[in-house]
């Protein structure tokens, strides 16, 4: 193992069918039109000396570094900013060029610092690089002069200092925030010897600083430097991973010494980031060895009992012999388990066999049901396959991006990085939700058409704009006549031209101006490619399924399918919550998304498993509550998820847990769901195990063990030694014979391997004999399912609706700093930015109520309530509140109903009816939460003693 | 799962399905709880709707009807 540096070529690659061929040093190359010189030599292996250029930022020619001599051309231009050009001549090195080079790197140095044996970059830092090359031997203007060396260091951002005394002032910072992460926090203030890097007059925590990074890495200096390299000094090897954050799977470099961690840093050559990373993967990092890790296992046999430490064996045998017990007494039905998604796919699909093959039942389920189950059944039903259709590559091309119940700047970072960078270059805008998210203004960024509409009116938009393509003559009749099923289409022509449909009808409705609305629809139609990407916000209704099938009724009709640039797309919540579907973590379906009832996809999984299997739908994860609430079920295993702090009305939830007689959770942490569990099995992070994940885009990159198990077991581990107790061999010695079992049994992944994924560095699915590296884009020239299904989506409104009682709607949804229940996120500085839930609500809402910014407040709901305090923001609309579900301490689904998709029951996490009030005290529900935290923590102790 | 709460649930199934011609939204009904809902609940379901199916959409009605359950269920 070593420490892997990437190849820095200095300047952006460039796109161009022509190619130039010019000569550097003598050798000639040939590369693509508009490529800088200076690329050009390093095709060739030329290096040329350079301190403000780097690959990820278009060149800056401000260093004067990088002069070359051009044959037949005066002076010595930088090599950054001049493009190759056919039969030039480049001269890389002469003694005018060395005595350019060291006169300005003189310069320099003599405002730098000469602390290099003490420097947190000694042995990373290009200025002492391009010193060595430039062949520095002294400085003519000494030191005494003026200088920088005394600026004060920024220490104030958690992650990272900032030390101006050792800036060169070269804006790669600058143009990292501004070009690669879209932010624009930073600036040059200042000029000539004035200039200096600024946050803006400001901490860079005060600033507009989301901490991404992008900065840290551009520097050449240790101006900006991780605080753990400069603890722990420069890493010695690094192992190639993926992050476990949110669903758009960032590649990266896990920088160690020995077995710690000394920095996660974004990698280049990562297909789904391209080397770019957000504050959460780039740095919280931290709770992977957070003190509160529990790394023994224990049991207890009931739940009101201390914890009792324990070996592995007794903990396995334990739980495998009270799951015998109850399905003995209670039926094969009465236990099931829950796959996580922020596991590998290789130990989604061992829960989801051991639960099928080891139980003996279906009763399998993940946490994709109360997030993108109804992109799963939306997009089967319309074009026949559960995922999206694009690579994030693809939103290159757009012409018009429409986001839809999605926050990307705060949820998908990353993305929303690359989204703003299209913009920024043209593309237009349209977003539809109720709140003003970040994207509708931002800098250089501003959406064309913000469509906020009421929560719960989602499907009566999407009909509307449909109504406007077809009423208004907008419809791609080559590309539905050739791809499209004409009966289904004709009739959907004439459900959705129906005057009921159209924006004037729809507003009173909606909330939408209907002028907003036609102008949002031909714009979506006419403007070359078009591309939706959408979130919780469309899924999280009691219309999620029929939403996902209406999206893909306009993208159809307009044509906006199996071409780069256009799509429909699912920005995925976690980390593996594609992987844990496409791994047959449903109860209905087998890996791939083939239905349990189907003879001939059982028999092969029987076949290969040598058990017999049921071919009856299990139960949902709300369904198995209910049972457990009715008697009829008596056991689970989850595997990684939180239950209780996430899933919709957590009073039943508990109620549930309650009633069993066998709750084993296996995770980092005792969560909340764990406080209902009867035997604990310690989870290992993703820097502790090998296997897979799959994003958002159906890439499938490989996780890869960085450190071993702290609990002595990977998580695909245990789950092994939970089947073998229960009877069920499983004879495993890596995750890779895992994955070859998933690519024998599902056709989607009968082409990956370890060695393929090791090679190609990643591979979306499906990857088979018909697309051996891969599938970047679906539905090109056809649709999975043959011709794509128009399905008719009625408008139907939800039954949670405002009363006099509860007059307000609440949505809940994820912020930047925290992740999902927080277990990760809350373990780490990131509580620097946000360390509670905080209620948003608008200034006329807060008004009519008495309440000011920061009052605590109420949050009641027919099914509960909660206090946390209100931040008072334009955000919002009049009547619509929202909260985050970040903090056990809000438990903000106290107040979220049962209220769930018709076809999946997905929540309606997005539309709760509420009322807010200020309040002086905590809830009865906090309070007593506050006492049972405390018991279980010193049950815990007792335990441990 | 309360009476109340699975007559809701159909009910939401019904609604979508609603919109198609009749025989088609029957056989749309009837499969999706085929293919979605455990034995346990289209059991329930089918007990519920003998017993009267008060409050069930009359699309949900007639479509339970071909709704089937595994003997072992029974």
């Amino acid at each position: 193992m070593s420490l892997i540096s990437e190849l820095d070529y200095g300047t952006p690659a460039r796109q161009s069918a022509t190619g130039v061929t010019l000569e550097i040093d003598g050798k000639p190359v040939t590369v693509p039109e508009g490529t800088s010189v200076m690329r050009a030599a390093m095709e060739c292996g030329v290096q040329v000396p350079r301190l403000c250029a780097t690959d990820s930022l278009e060149p800056f020619g401000s260093c004067r570094l990088c002069v070359v001599e051009i044959e037949g051309r005066k002076g010595t231009p930088a090599s950054c900013t001049t493009p190759a050009e056919a039969g030039m001549k480049v001269t890389t090195q002469s003694p005018k060029l060395a005595r350019l080079r060291r006169g300005v790197m003189e310069l320099y140095i003599s405002d730098h610092p000469l602390d290099c044996l003490t420097c947190p970059a000694n042995g990373d830092c290009e200025l002492q690089d391009m010193a060595g090359a430039v062949g520095l031997r002294e400085v003519r203007y000494g030191y005494e002069g003026a200088n920088h060396l005394h600026e004060a260091k920024d220490e104030s951002n958690p992650y990272f200092t900032f030390d101006p005394a050792k800036c060169i002032v070269c804006s790669r910072c600058v143009r990292a925030c501004d070009d690669v992460q879209g932010t624009f926090a930073l600036t040059v203030k200042g000029r000539g010897f004035a200039s200096k890097i600024s946050p803006g007059d400001m901490l860079f925590l005060d600033s507009e600083c989301v901490s991404c990074g992008a900065c840290v890495q551009a520097c050449p200096t240790a101006t900006l430097t991780e605080k753990s390299v400069i603890a722990a000094g420069q890493p010695e090897h690094s192992v190639i991973t993926t992050c476990a954050y949110c669903g758009v799977g960032c590649s990266f470099k896990a920088e160690m010494q020995g077995n710690e961690v000394v920095r996660m840093v974004p990698f280049k050559d990562g297909k789904a980031n391209h080397g770019h990373a957000c504050v959460k993967g780039r740095f919280a990092w931290g709770y992977t060895t957070h003190k509160d890790r529990v790394l023994t296992p224990m049991i207890r046999e009931k739940i009101t009992d201390p914890w009792r430490e324990v070996s592995w064996d007794e903990a396995i045998n334990y739980a495998a012999g009270e799951f015998k017990r109850i399905q003995a007494k209670y039926g094969r039905d009465s236990i099931g388990g829950i796959t996580s998604s922020r596991c590998t796919n290789e130990e989604t699909f061992l829960v989801q066999k051991l639960v099928r093959a080891a139980f003996g039942n279906n009763n399998v389920d993940t946490c994709a049901r109360v997030c993108h189950s109804p992109t799963g059944y939306g997009l089967k039903a319309t074009f026949g396959t559960s995922a999206g259709t694009q690579d994030f590559d693809s939103v290159d091309e757009a012409d018009v991006i429409m986001v839809i119940g999605a926050n990307p700047t705060d949820a998908h970072p990353v993305f929303a990085s690359r989204m703003k960078r299209r913009l920024r270059a043209g593309a237009e805008l349209i977003v539809v939700d109720p709140r003003r998210i970040d994207l509708v203004k931002t800098p250089h960024v501003e959406a064309k058409y913000h469509l906020g509409l009421q929560p719960g009116t989602n499907v009566a938009v999407i009909n509307a704009m449909s109504h406007v393509v077809v009423t208004e003559g907008l419809v791609d009749e080559a590309f539905v006549a050739e791809r499209c099923d004409r009966p289904t289409f004709e009739r959907w022509l004439e459900f959705i031209a129906d005057q009921r449909h159209s924006p004037e009808a729809t507003e009173a409705v909606t909330g939408v101006p209907a002028a907003a609305l036609r102008g949002a629809a031909r714009l979506y139609a006419t403007a070359g490619n078009a591309a939706i990407y959408y979130g919780l916000g469309v899924t999280e209704h009691s219309q999620g399924s029929t939403m996902v099938m209406g999206m893909a009724n306009l993208a159809m009709a307009t044509g906006n399918i199996g071409r780069r640039g256009v799509g429909v797309n699912p920005l995925r919540g976690q980390n593996n919550v594609q992987g844990s579907c496409d791994m047959g973590s449903f109860p209905h379906e087998f890996s791939g998304y083939r239905h349990v009832s189907d003879d001939a996809v059982r028999s092969t999984f029987e076949e290969a498993w040598g058990v017999i299997l049921g071919g009856e739908p299990g139960l949902r994860i709300p369904n198995m509550l209910d049972a457990a609430v009715d008697g009829t079920f008596k056991g689970i295993y989850i595997q990684g998820e939180d239950i209780v702090q996430s899933d919709p009305n957590m009073r039943h939830v508990v109620a549930g847990l309650a009633a069993m007689e066998c709750v084993v959770i296996q995770d980092l942490f005792l969560n909340e769901t764990s406080s209902y569990a009867h035997v604990f099995l310690p989870g290992s992070s993703f820097l502790e195990k090998d296997g897979t994940f799959t994003n958002a885009e159906r890439r499938i990159s490989r996780v890869r063990r960085a450190i071993p198990p702290m609990a002595g077991l990977a998580d695909w581990e245990v789950t092994i030694a939970l089947a073998r107790a229960l009877g069920c061999e499983m004879a495993y010695e890596h995750p890779a014979e895992i994955m070859d079992e998933i690519a024998r049994l599902t056709p989607t992944f009968s082409g990956v391997t370890y060695e393929k994924l090791d090679r190609l560095g990643s591979i979306q699915w499906p990857c088979n004999d018909n697309a051996p590296e891969g599938t970047p884009v679906m539905h090109v020239g056809g649709f999975v399912r043959g011709k794509g299904q128009f399905m008719i989506t009625e408008f139907v409104a939800t039954d949670e609706r405002a009363t006099d009682r509860f007059p307000l709607l609440l949505t809940t949804g994820r912020i930047l700093s925290q992740y999902n229940v927080g277990a990760q996120t809350r373990r780490t500085a990131n509580v620097l930015w946000r360390s509670e839930d905080l209620l948003e609500i608008h200034p006329w809402d807060a008004e009519n109520r008495g309440i000011n910014d920061g009052d605590l407040v109420e949050l009641a709901s027919r099914a509960g309530s909660t206090t946390l305090h209100a931040s008072v923001s334009e955000r919002m609309q009049p009547g619509v509140v929202y909260t985050t579900f970040h903090f056990p301490g809000t438990a903000v689904n106290v107040v979220t109903t049962e209220f769930a998709d018709w076809a999946t029951d997905c929540p309606e996490y997005k539309v709760t009816a509420v009322q807010v009030a200020k309040t002086s005290r905590p809830s009865a529900w906090q309070a007593a939460y506050e006492e049972t935290r405390g018991e279980t923590t010193r049950r815990k102790r007792a335990g441990s003693r | 799962m309360e009476d109340a709460k699975m007559v809701h649930k159909v009910n939401e199934i019904a609604r979508f399905f609603a919109a198609y011609p009749h025989d088609e939204a029957v056989a749309g009904i009837a499969d999706h709880l085929q293919k979605f809902w455990e034995p346990r609940y289209r059991r329930q379901l089918i007990e519920y709707a003998r017993a009267g199916g008060a409050g069930l959409h009359p699309l949900a009605l007639e479509a339970i009807t071909s709704v089937t359950v595994p003997a072992e269920y029974r």
